[in-house]
């Protein structure tokens, strides 16, 4: 697959077989996260939500036609008094969630990473975000999580969303930080966007470390080593320590440092980690390299005058290729075993 | 050859029999990836048929042909529907059917102007289309070009902002060169559109903004080509819109009937079977 199939739209394409005639090409319809061996909850984001709105009844939900793909379903099963169908219209979800916000509410506005945005931005920015109301935007599929092509992929979303002052930002890895996060969100006076992992949702951070907590505005070592410090959020964490189980075995020590919340950035646990010394730095982020994870550590670093080695992996500037999500993460270096074998290759 | 206008009048085989291929396409395809966005194919595939094969003008060897009337498909999960529109056309290659959705393939799972002869816009991001064809049709005209653009959406689609921005604008700037088809399933992504935005009387609205309103059954031909003859030959001097109502899964009966969703669900072994189905309705 070439990175610029509009030059290839002419060309005809014939079905790939293996040695046996047999069908080899993936579907593109294989749109779940890899995440082997990791236990999964579903709809943590719902549930949750549910949870938090029995202690807090002034929460609401809206969708904007997409309330059985975000999980918010659930919530409008549980409360349907409580839940507003705002159909296909992400400009007003966002207006009427300020609206709900000025009179009181607080309100769960959820949709796809990429029409919050892009279409919705500028009724963020002045409706919520100049006016600091507590509206919370949950969007699923961030960052390159479909193979459905770059309509679905929002992988500039996190750039977006860091320029927009009073911005709370929450990218998490899997359903122990939604589990931890929606609660926290909902006490927080201001709004926040949080990516959505949605569905069956892999339970990964406990995993590694039991009595990993949540905690808005902190990042937090999940694993330590002497070798490489990889700082790293949402599901490139999951990536981040499969690797270093991987490297285990080439005798690097990778230490993990996860990040979940972009903004406001935990510039202190971030200096106290990469200002040890004598190890490599790398970020991994499921975003573009511009203006995300990497740039945001790359200017806490140089502006405090702590200079690692550092390296960056994410996705690069461009729009991303459709096909089967596997194919993609291969293609685009978020696999587990891409990431070992680029963090090997700069060590 | 090939002004697709005179293959029309030349061809013996039945709008119905189009119909009918453009559905079966449609259902080999979903076979293929063991889904994909049938219900919606199988629902407009009249509607397809009686645009490629009634009313566009274009050249199937030549997809950019610059007399061709211009078709924007604003609703990129209906890829599936318009690929074998373009393959019963000729303008995609029937060979490639297999290859749909698959790495690699020029028919993505969702349809984008970047990969795919035929296709003119790329969708996905539903309520861009209207928009884009009224600049199209405003080039059209500066060009001065006869040609129509044909812009095909949902009832979805109904309830963006942007949607009745490209409404309005398309009366303000008199575009009779610009119709208007709405796929009216009465189905969204959470529910029945019903239940969403689109409360009723589509056709009363479009036409108290300026548009030649039509609204008609969209699984019956005939009503659909006269549809389709009164928005090209009207002289309204603007534009035309046609609100199709339309059914899911038309033409499998067993789909038909089911619980009707966005995304129909159609197990492993049910493929064959709906081909079976279609099969005994096959048009003489
Ligand atoms: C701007 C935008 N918002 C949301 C979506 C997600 N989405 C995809 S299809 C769909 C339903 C839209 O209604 P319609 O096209 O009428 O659906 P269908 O008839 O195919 O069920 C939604 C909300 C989208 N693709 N684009
Ligand atoms: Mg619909």
């Amino acid at each position: 697959m070439t990175l610029a199939s509009m030059k290839r739209k002419y060309e005809p394409r014939r079905v790939h077989t293996g040695p046996n005639g047999e069908r080899v090409a993936t579907s593109a319809m294989i749109a779940s996260l890899e995440a082997e061996g990791y236990d999964s909850v579903p709809a943590p984001f719902g549930n949750a939500l549910v949870e938090a709105a029995r202690k807090d009844d002034k929460i609401v939900g809206l969708s904007a036609d997409l309330a059985k793909y975000t999980d918010l379903h659930v919530f409008a099963n549980a409360m349907p008094d409580r839940f507003y169908q705002m159909g296909m219209a992400e400009q007003l979800l966002m207006s009427a969630a300020a609206g709900l916000a000025r009179e009181g509410f607080n309100p769960f506005a959820t949709t796809y990473a990429v029409f919050a945005s892009r279409r919705a931005y500028d009724f963020i920015a002045m409706a919520i975000a100049e006016e600091n109301l507590p509206v919370k935007i949950c969007c699923a599929l961030p960052g390159l999580t479909t193979g459905y092509g770059p309509s679905h992929q929002a992988t500039e979303d996190l750039a977006i969303f860091r320029g927009l002052p009073n911005m709370t930002i929450v990218d998490p890895c899997d359903a122990d930080d939604i589990l931890g996060m929606v609660p926290q969100i909902a006490a927080h006076d201001g709004p926040v966007y949080s990516r959505l992992p949605r569905g069956k949702v892999p339970s990964v951070l406990t995993r590694h470390k039991p009595d990993y907590r949540f905690e808005l505005g902190k990042a937090q070592v999940i694993r330590d080593g002497k070798d490489v410090l990889i700082i790293s959020t949402g599901f490139m964490t999951m990536r981040a320590l499969d690797a270093a189980v991987k490297l285990e075995a080439d005798n690097i020590e990778a230490a993990v440092l996860h990040a979940p919340t972009i903004k406001p950035f935990d510039t202190e646990t971030i200096l106290a980690e990469a200002g040890k010394g004598g190890r490599l730095v790398v970020t991994a982020e499921n975003h573009t390299v511009v203006g995300g994870l990497g740039e945001q550590v790359a200017r806490t670093l140089l502006t405090n005058g702590v200079t690692p080695t550092f390296r960056m992996i994410g996705l690069p500037d461009e729009f991303l290729e459709a096909g089967a999500l596997p194919t993609l993460h291969d293609m685009y270096g978020l696999t587990t075993d891409k990431v070992a074998a680029q963090i090997k290759s700069w060590l | 050859m090939t002004e697709a206008s005179r293959h029309h009048a030349t061809s013996n085989v039945s709008l119905a029999q189009r119909a009918w291929n453009i559905r079966r396409k449609a259902l080999l395809m979903g076979e293929v990836q063991g889904q994909g966005y049938i219900g919606q194919a199988l629902g407009v595939a009249d509607v397809l048929a009686a645009s490629y094969f009634h009313a566009l003008e274009y050249r199937s060897e030549d997809p950019e042909w610059e007399g061709r009337d211009r078709f924007l498909l604003s609703i990129g999960h209906y890829a599936i529907a318009l690929y074998s529109v373009l393959m019963e056309a000729g303008i995609l290659p029937e060979d490639e059917l297999e290859t749909y959705g698959m790495d690699d393939s020029r028919m993505p799972m969702s349809g984008m102007a970047s990969y795919t002869p035929g296709m003119e816009i790329t969708g996905g991001s539903l309520g861009h289309g209207l928009g884009i064809a009224v600049g199209m049709a405003m080039g059209l005209k500066r060009k001065s070009n006869p040609a129509f653009v044909y812009n095909l959406m949902s009832d979805g689609e109904l309830g963006e902002g942007s949607t009745w921005e490209a409404v309005m604008s398309g009366v303000q700037h008199k575009l009779d060169n610009l119709i208007c088809l709405v796929d009216f399933n009465n189905q969204q992504a959470d529910g029945p559109t019903r239940d969403a935005l689109a409360t009723g009387e589509e056709e009363k609205k479009w036409a108290a903004f300026g548009w030649h309103a039509q609204r008609v059954d969209g699984n019956d031909l005939d009503a659909v080509v006269a549809a389709f003859d009164a928005a090209r030959t009207t002289d309204h001097p603007g534009p035309r819109v046609i609100i199709f109502d339309t059914r899911m899964c038309k033409g499998v009966d067993f789909l038909e009937s089911r619980e009707i969703t966005h995304f129909v669900r159609v197990e492993a072994d049910e493929w064959a079977k709906a081909l079976a189905k279609l099969e005994e309705g096959k048009p003489q």
